[in-house]
């Protein structure tokens, strides 16, 4: 009946079910918006497990650190390049691959960074290194500039392909790269919670979070932790890097900047410190993201986002899933 | 300090006046744009043109029986070395006309120091509308403005594609937002509204939820304001998400990184944009094409646009017997001037009577081709 009716028989049918009835639409875009924020939101969450890991550790915002995702993007892209060049044409050898390549990289710089511009500042004001992280930020930035050029970078699309799931008279696509994208981020934070949780160095991590001065006296070795969970943060944004280079094809020297600044909200959102949060933080923000740009504007959704944040940290000012501050008289 | 300066100063001061005593029989012509830093290759393109046009009129006659001589103004399309630039040009190399500024933002800042002196100015690539819109008399430009080429699209969408389902989305920002405005008052003066109206962030990569709203509305064409960074990612997760709409944009995508920006030559293939007409197929200017040609260089982007700038400076320095830069004006917002890219006529703005810009179209190999 409705196909004789639309002179579009065979295009999106959302449009046919929003003419017929208004309730039926919210079906295939609300959908469609979830899987875009999910996805999204899970980047995010990755690149935030950084954020919060080095503030829980050190009590300082690492701003160089989506920059490191961004070097970690170009990585993905010289990784994929290496191992199609010496023949691995099968997708999950050729991800594998470039996803220990990435990985393994981008945690040297990591730890480099560590090294070079926030240890020798360990006990010296809380400002200095803040002000020191900004400057590796522009440093990461134009290193990558100039020895990769302001161009545009892109990689081919290595998973081809969507399904299609018919819902009422809507429908909504997922690239097998989307669906890529949730499980490998999941089963990376899976592991990371393992790590924590379950592990020796998980254990120490938590104690020199709790009270550095104490974890050393106990005989743990802090500056190695540290650079631990550098490590791990760098390793998490590498992985982000390979996975969102994979969906959106492309990236520049820039690209680290806006992306960075979304999951700092995310951290903050989730609340600073707290591992889980930085992920649920990170979904909670793409899924906003996402429903009100489809909803009511994609001029504003940063505005709603923020706004959500300013509204959150009113009420519950240690973030949703943070501890409270707790006074020490 | 001061006193180790002095003798320098009187020494250029020296130099500057033998200078000007030899060149007093010149007509200079300055020729202004980036010839270092990001845009130089841009540079070069203009200052071969003007120089291949230059030594032609001088080997026809000159102009009013002298020669013509070129210097160069570098700003590095930086709006602060523009002005200074300008300067320099009225001040120590008295120049009579410039072929110049290349960039909307360094022509903004420098048209009125020009016209304060009187200077005729051509620029043969600033789009911006602001550009001849400040009641300046010796302003001109030899490209079109970017409401013109808003205009190319709409009409291309109501008459060639007879689009009625059109979603605009800009970059909110002045080029990119101008120009989406530009196509929409065409569409609507044509009758089709907009089904669709919204705004993107520059830097962001993930347009996935705008996509989903863009795929609601069902439509036939997406017009896009804005430059290939973005435009790349939309058009890619437009057909990730299945919406077939032709994705239609301006001369901001013209380039080959929107292939990367993509991810791929298959996400490209079909998209539509505006631009100017290739000015090496004009039939007028196949002598002076295959000249180059035959130099080694071949005369793509600019350089033909400043060869018929320089064309069009030289006809009215003639018509008028003067250098006079007002009289030249006038003339030139009278007279059509046959160059090199064909017959040129302005307005009273200074802008082109005619624009050219006409529709591209991207293939499935990468590469755009005119229609």
């Amino acid at each position: 009946m409705l196909t004789c009716l639309d002179p579009l028989a065979g295009r999106d049918k959302v449009r046919v079910s929003q003419l017929t009835d208004g309730t039926l639409i919210v079906d295939g875009i609300f959908l469609q918006q979830m899987v875009n924020g999910l996805t999204l939101g899970s980047v995010y969450g990755l690149i935030a497990i950084g954020y919060t890991m080095v503030y829980g550790i050190i009590g300082m915002i690492n701003f160089a650190h989506g920059d490191v995702y961004m070097v970690s993007a170009y990585l993905a892209a010289i990784g994929l390049a290496v191992f199609s060049f010496f023949g691995v044409q099968s997708f999950p050898f050729l991800i594998l691959g470039t996803l220990v390549f990435t990985i393994v990289v981008t945690g040297v710089y990591g730890l480099v960074i560590e090294r070079v511009a926030y240890k020798p500042l360990r006990n010296s004001t809380r400002l200095a290194p803040l002000i020191s992280a900004i400057g590796m930020s522009l440093i990461l930035q134009n290193y990558v500039q100039i020895s990769q050029g302001a161009r545009q970078q892109g990689v081919p699309t290595l998973l081809e392909g969507s399904m299609r799931f018919s819902i009422g008279t809507g429908f909504v696509q997922l690239t097998y790269t989307k669906i890529f994208i949730l499980i490998a981020a999941f089963i990376g934070m899976a592991i990371l919670t393992w790590l924590i949780k379950c592990t020796k160095l998980g254990r120490m991590c938590r104690a020199v979070q709790q009270d550095r001065k104490m974890a050393s006296i106990l005989g743990i070795n802090t500056d190695r932790v540290i650079s631990y969970v550098f490590i791990i943060g760098a390793a998490m944004a590498a992985l982000a890097g390979v996975l969102i280079t994979m969906n959106y094809g492309t990236f520049d020297f820039y690209a680290g900047f806006i992306i960075g600044i979304k999951a700092f909200t995310a951290a903050v959102l989730g609340g600073i410190g707290s591992l889980p949060g930085a992920m649920f933080g990170g979904l909670i923000l793409g899924v906003a993201e996402s429903q009100f740009a489809g909803m009511v504007n994609s001029d504003y959704k940063d505005v709603f986002s923020f706004a959500l944040l300013v509204l959150i940290l009113i009420l519950r000012p240690q973030g949703l899933l943070g501890r409270p501050l707790v006074t020490k008289v | 300090m001061s006193g180790k300066a002095k003798p320098f100063l009187v020494s250029t001061t020296l130099a500057a006046a033998l200078v000007s005593g030899v060149v007093h029989a010149d007509v200079v012509i300055g020729v202004a744009g980036p010839f270092t830093g990001t845009y130089a290759a841009y540079g070069d393109q203009v200052w071969r043109g003007a120089q291949a046009a230059a030594d032609a009129i001088n080997k026809d006659g000159g102009v009013n029986g002298d020669k013509i001589r070129l210097v160069k103004g570098d700003d590095a399309c930086d709006p602060k070395q523009a002005v200074a630039v300008a300067n320099r040009l009225i001040e120590s190399d008295k120049v009579v006309a410039v072929v110049g500024h290349f960039c909307s933002s360094s022509v903004i800042p420098t048209n009125e120091i020009y016209a304060d002196a009187g200077v005729i100015t051509i620029s043969p690539a600033a789009t911006n509308p602001k550009v001849t819109e400040r009641g300046l008399p010796t302003v001109f430009r030899n490209c079109g403005r970017d409401d013109q080429q808003g205009i190319v699209a709409g009409d291309y969408i109501v008459d060639v594609l007879k689009a009625k389902r059109v979603v605009i989305i800009h970059d909110k920002d002045t080029y990119g937002q101008g120009l989406a405005d530009a196509t929409k008052i065409e569409l609507n003066k044509k009758g089709v509204k907009e089904v669709l109206y919204e705004g993107l962030t520059r830097g962001e990569k993930d347009f996935n939820a705008l996509v989903t709203k863009i795929r609601a509305t069902d439509p036939e064409v997406v017009y896009f304001g804005g430059l290939h960074p973005e435009a790349g990612p939309l058009v890619r997760q437009l057909r990730e998400q299945g919406v077939t709409a032709k994705f239609i944009s301006g001369d901001g995508i013209v380039t080959d990184e929107l292939v990367s920006a993509a991810g791929g030559a298959q996400y490209v293939n079909g998209v539509m944009m505006t631009f100017g007409a290739d000015p090496r197929n004009n039939p007028a200017g196949k002598s002076v094409v295959e000249k180059f040609r035959a130099n080694g260089y071949e005369p793509e982007g600019y350089t033909l646009y400043s060869y018929s700038s320089v064309q069009a400076l030289a006809a009215a320095f003639n018509a008028t017997k003067s250098t006079n830069g007002e009289k030249a004006s006038a003339w030139l917002k009278s007279h059509p001037v046959p160059t090199a890219i064909g017959n040129k006529e302005w307005d009273k703005n200074g802008d082109l009577k005619v624009s050219d810009y006409v529709m591209y179209q991207w293939g499935p190999d990468g590469k755009y081709k005119q229609l």
